[in-house]
Formats: C-alpha cells, structure tokens, sequence
C-alpha cells in the first residue's frame, strides 16, 4: 500500500507553520519506516514494546517536544499534537509510550520539581536514557482518584509510602515513577526509583487492547523515600490533574491519528475490494460510511487545532481540552468499527490495522479521563451543578 | 572544511502523475513533494563528515517556492545553510543550464567538496553532477557508495555493472554522486527543525549568479518534446488454463527466453 498521506479536505494545512508541517513529516516517515514494520510481531506478543526504537525516538525529539531547555525541543503545542496524532496513526501504545515520559512524568518534574530533580531527571528521560511511569489510578479507584488509598507519612527527614497503583503505562520498565500519595496535608507526589526496598512492580496480562504498550501494577510496602524526592511545587490534586490537562491535549490529537489511518485503510481497500461487479467504494452504503468517516475527521481536526493555539496563547481552560478528548476519542472509535466493518473478514486478522486501533481506542476511552467523566465535566462546566 | 550539497525537489514516489495539458511535462498542482532520494544520501554522508569532524554544510537546489520546503527539512537535519535559486527564467533550462547554476555558485562558494545525488528520480538524466565538475574543473567520483578519509585526498568506491567494485582516490576539491545506500539517512530532529527556523536561507536568481543569459528554455540544447505513458497491454501474454498449465508454459517460456 502506499505511504499513508494524511488527511486533508478542509486545507487545514494552511493553517500550519512551516515548522509545524516538517515535524509531521519528519514524524510520519520514521513511524511508517521504522514503527509500523514491527507492530505485529509486538502485538501478538502480549504487552510488550519494541525497546530498540526507544533511542531513536529520543533522537527524533519526542520525549517532552513541547517542553523548554534540558535538551527538549521547546516546539509549540499544535506541533505537538501533530507529533503525537502521527505517533498514534502508528499505534495508541507508541503515542501512550511518549504522553506518558513527556506529559505524566517530564511535565510534573518540569513545573513542581526542584532544581535537582530536573537535573537528575530531565535529560536521562528526553534522552531515552531513564523511562518513567506515572501512578495515580488504584485497584479501587480511578475517576474517583480523591477516595485513593495510598498514603504517606511523613518520618522526620522521610516518607513511608504505602499502597498499591494500577493499570501504570511501563511500570516495569520504569527507573522512575511519579506516585501522587494522599498525606494530612491533602495529595502530594513523589519520585520513587527502580530498586527501592519495598517497591514491586508487576505487568498485567491478557490484555484486548493498547498489546504493544507495557502496563503494570505496582505495590509499596513501607517504601522509604527522603523528603527531596517529593515533588515541592506539587500540592493538592492540582499536581496530578494539570498533567492529564497536558496528556489528554495529547490524545486529543492522538485520536485523530488513529482515526486517519482507519480510514486510509478503509478507503484504499473499497476501492480495490470488488463486491456485486464493482468496487465496494462504489457502493451508496460504503460512500456514506466514508464521508461519514472524513467529515468526523475534519471537524476533529478543527477542535484539536483551535485547542492546541489557545493553550499556546495561554488561555486553556481543562473543559475544553475535556471536550477534544471526549469528540476526538469517540469519533475515532466509531470510525475504527466501520472501517474494520467495511474490511469484511480481513479485518479480523493483524495484516491489517483497523481492529487493532479499535481494539486500541477502547482504552484510550476509559484512560485519562473516561469518555462519560469527561461528559460530567462538561456538565458541570455549562450548568455550574457537579454531577460527577 | 565546507561541503556544497546539491539537493532537487521531486514528486513523492507515491504521488499519482498526470501528464500536463501540453503534453511536455507532468501536472505539478497539488502535487505532494520530497527530496530526491539519491540528494538524502549525499546529505546524510556530507553530515556524517561534518559530525566525524568539522565541516559546514551548505546545501543548494533550484526551484519555485516549494523548494524552501526541503531546504528547511535539510537544514533540520542538520545542514547549516541555504542557498535557493528561486528564479522562473531558470524554468526549461537543460541540465546544462541548471548546471552552469550550480556550478556558478560552487565557484562563488568553493567548497573543499561537492556531494550530490546520483541522478533524480524524476529526470533519471545523472547528467547534472558531472557536468558541474567539468565546470569547475575538479575531478569527479560516480555511483559512490563508500567514502573514506576525509583529509587530504578522499578514497571512493564505486559501484560498477554486475556488482563489481572501483576503488578510486580523488584530490579535492572534488565533487561525488553518490548512490542510494552508502548510509542510513538521518530523520530531521524536533529540536533540528526548530533550530532550522534561525538558519539563513539565501536565495538568488541566475542573473545574480552571473549565468542570466545561460539559462531558461532559450538557450537550452536539449528540449522536452513530448511526455507519454506507454500504452497500456503491449508485449505482455496472459497465460491461460489450470495451475500446471499456466505453470508448464511459464517454464516453457521461461527457457525458451533462454532465463533459465
Ligand atoms: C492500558 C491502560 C493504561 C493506563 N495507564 C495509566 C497510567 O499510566 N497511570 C495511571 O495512573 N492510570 C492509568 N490507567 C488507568 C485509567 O486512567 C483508569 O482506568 C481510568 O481513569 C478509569 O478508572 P477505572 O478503570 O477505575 O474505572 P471506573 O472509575 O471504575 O469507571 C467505570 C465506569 O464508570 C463510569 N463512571 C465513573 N464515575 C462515574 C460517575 N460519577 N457517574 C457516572 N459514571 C461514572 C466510568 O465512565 C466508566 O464507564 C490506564 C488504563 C489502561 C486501560
């Protein structure tokens, strides 16, 4: 099949910089390149990813692009997107690998951390040298995170962190991990290394979805961490809550990526599939479900965009990154099941992509915020009464 | 040490291409395009100097507006700047023409070494590079596909008929063409485009150059006549009948052709 192209009716293109365009292309080619050859071998093994390309990802910039010095690129928020859109027309795991280093763990350090923490961390995680993860979710709770469970107590000089965090993006390939613990003073984060006494981490099997992406659980039992390893800037549910604002402007455009190669997938296939003596893009039922597919991706595309140049401006509020994230991940899963529709019974096998990005975006509806979470937020925002 | 690199902008390999209304070239609006493939190579290997030790990485292409696109991408990869002959009485031009262009500006900037692709995907002439070094009176290297020492005198080898190698050694100043495969070329970083942005891009017309009246269609040798697709079906035999006959004629033909 050829080279995928992108997605394109409105001109949108027009409305990107020079420099934005070069980091989509630049982006593009090495997931067509180097990623997409290697998605079957690691989706058919169950949870794993293809470590070597994480080097040459770090090469590439990806890891924290849109964040400043320590050897980040300092790109604006739309290239950004449009990084992370490409990362995920390759696969939800390979976009969840770089949200989760840049947005769940660089970010935190980046904006609440001390000046030795960012240099500690900062440069082995942009340069692929150090993986983090990022622990909020727990067996008993996540979109009701305020209820967690895991505590720290605060010893003198150190903490004692104890709980158990679950469903953690590269948990066992993690040196470090963000752990947000409640504490009397209310929630507060804390940088807990690989090889601390008292710190396990275990990866879950059997998983449907997001196959080439590592996900964990992780137990601290009496985990003994010093002061300086607690993130001094980060208070409250603020710290956690303003990273998933970052992650999930990622996913929004994400969505979109994952969305495109579907429907790149299904159109080139009508068009070469031969159904009733024609080809099935020939067809009134398969041209609606196509221009259904394009028109939702068109708007997504607008949403992201105009999202990614407010927060450049410095006027985002989360509602809104809440409303691109909710859109954009449901369009893009409802594509996904017509485009594996329109693939009849090839599109049950992994020679083809579509089932696998359904299969993906299941998860990328229920992480960061379900779909219905983010409704509620939504609600509260125009009606001013909580419902969530 | 400098190095000039060549670079053309050429339809994508995936673009679909229709024959233009006069029938002398394809259709170029809304065409999507890239870099020359052979040129990446000539970049990345004039990178890979420049990294080994120091060097600065001029790169140079003829074209319209849209050439900025990969100047700015070949500045992203790590080139240092650029120079853009954006001119429309340069259009028509022969390869000669484009390169007395080139040539112009590898004496205006004389480089230590020039490196370009070995021919362009789009014209498949591989005319251009040897006649700039004649026009600059340096020796020149072909179908490179190793390059050693980059001090003093360069060893080559290149690539001949049948796969047999030509270990060459050129003095420099000296211009290589090199062909695909000699390395692996580099993607153009995040942080690299972003510093791209600051990198000058120089751009010139032929008359600037002092070759105005050598160029165009004017005075051109070679003119496009006429572009074509082959007919369609010509030549080829559909074998017909079960599998082992199809497979039996097939050998049958096979030998007959004498292939086997
Ligand atoms: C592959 C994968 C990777 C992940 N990676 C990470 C990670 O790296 N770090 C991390 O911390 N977490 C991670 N998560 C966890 C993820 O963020 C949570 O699963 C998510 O927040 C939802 O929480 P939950 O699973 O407990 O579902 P629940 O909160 O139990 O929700 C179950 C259902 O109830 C609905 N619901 C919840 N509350 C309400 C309400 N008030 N009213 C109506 N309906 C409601 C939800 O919308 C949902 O449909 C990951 C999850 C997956 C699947």
């Amino acid at each position: 099949m050829a080279d995928f192209q992108g997605v394109d009716f409105l001109r949108l293109d027009e409305l990107l910089s020079e420099e934005e365009k070069l980091a989509r292309e630049s982006v593009r080619e090495f997931v067509s390149k180097e990623f997409l050859p290697r998605i079957q071998e690691h989706v058919r093994q169950d949870g794993s990813f293809p470590m070597e390309l994480v080097a040459p990802m770090a090469e590439l910039g990806l890891f924290g692009a849109n964040l400043h010095g320590w050897g980040c690129a300092g790109m604006n928020n739309v290239a950004y997107g449009l990084v992370m859109q490409e990362l995920e027309r390759g696969d939800s795991g390979l976009r969840s690998f770089a949200s989760v280093q840049g947005s769940l763990v660089m970010y935190p350090i980046h904006s609440y951390g001390s000046d030795a923490q960012k240099d500690r961390w900062l440069p082995a995680l942009q340069s692929g040298q150090a993986i983090g993860c990022f622990g909020l979710t727990e067996p008993d709770f996540g979109s009701h995170i305020t209820a967690m469970r895991t505590k720290a107590e605060r010893r003198g000089d150190t903490w004692l962190l104890n709980g158990t965090k679950r469903w953690i993006t590269n948990g066992t390939l993690a040196e470090v991990a963000v752990i947000w613990a409640s504490t009397d003073d209310g929630i507060r984060g804390f940088l807990v290394e690989r090889g601390t006494p008292g710190f396990e981490a275990r990866d879950i099997k059997g998983k449907f979805s997001l196959r080439a992406s590592v996900t964990s659980e992780l137990f601290l039992r009496d985990v003994e961490v010093p002061e300086s390893s607690r993130l001094p800037k980060a208070e409250g549910m603020r710290g956690p809550l303003s990273c998933l604002t970052q992650a999930r402007y990622g996913i929004a455009w994400g969505a979109l990526g994952a969305a495109m190669a579907c429907y790149d997938e299904a159109l080139e296939y009508s068009k070469e599939r031969i159904v009733a003596g024609g080809p099935l893009a020939g067809k009134q039922l398969t041209q609606q479900k196509l221009v259904e597919m394009l028109a939702e991706i068109t708007k997504g595309q607008l949403v992201a965009w105009r999202v990614g140049r407010i927060k450049d401006e410095g006027n985002l509020d989360f509602a809104m990154v809440s409303l691109a994230k909710r859109n954009n991940v449901d369009v893009a899963l409802r594509i996904a099941r017509e485009a594996r529709d329109l693939l009849g019974a090839n599109g049950i096998v992994d020679d083809y992509q579509s089932m696998r990005h359904m299969m993906n975006l299941e998860t990328v509806r229920t992480y960061e915020g379900t779909h219905d979470v983010h409704t509620l937020i939504l609600g509260e925002k125009i009606t001013g009464l909580r419902a969530l | 040490m400098k190095i000039v690199v060549c670079l053309k902008q050429v339809p994508h390999s995936d673009a679909r291409l229709d024959i233009n209304g006069d029938g002398t070239w394809i259709q170029e609006d809304n065409l999507k395009f890239e870099i020359n493939s052979y040129d990446t190579y000539a970049l990345e290997e004039a990178l890979r100097i420049k990294d080994a030790g120091e060097a600065e990485v001029v790169v140079v292409s003829i074209g319209p507006d849209r050439v900025t696109q990969a100047l700015r991408t070949a500045l992203g990869m790590g080139a240092d700047r650029a120079v853009h002959v954006n001119d429309s009485a340069v259009e028509g031009s022969d390869a000669l023409g484009i390169a007395k262009v080139l040539a112009a500006i590898v004496k205006a900037e004389s480089p230590d070494l020039v490196v370009t692709g070995l021919m362009s995907d789009d014209g498949n002439f591989s005319a251009v590079p040897p006649m700039i070094a004649e026009l600059c009176d340096m020796p020149s290297a072909t179908s490179v596909l190793k390059v050693d020492g980059a001090n003093g005198s360069l060893t080559v080898e290149r690539e001949l008929e049948g796969g047999a190698m030509e270990v060459v050694e050129l003095p420099k100043p000296c211009l290589l063409a090199v062909q695909t495969g000699l390395n692996q070329v580099r993607y153009a970083s995040l942080k690299g485009i972003m510093a791209a942005k600051k990198k000058p891009i120089d751009v010139k017309t032929a008359a600037d150059l002092g070759v105005g009246d050598q160029v165009g269609a004017g005075a051109a040798k070679v003119r496009m006549e006429k572009v074509y697709q082959p007919p369609k079906g010509e030549g080829a035999e559909l074998l017909e009948g079960s599998t082992d006959d199809v497979v039996g004629s097939l050998m049958n033909k096979v030998k007959e052709l004498g292939l086997l």
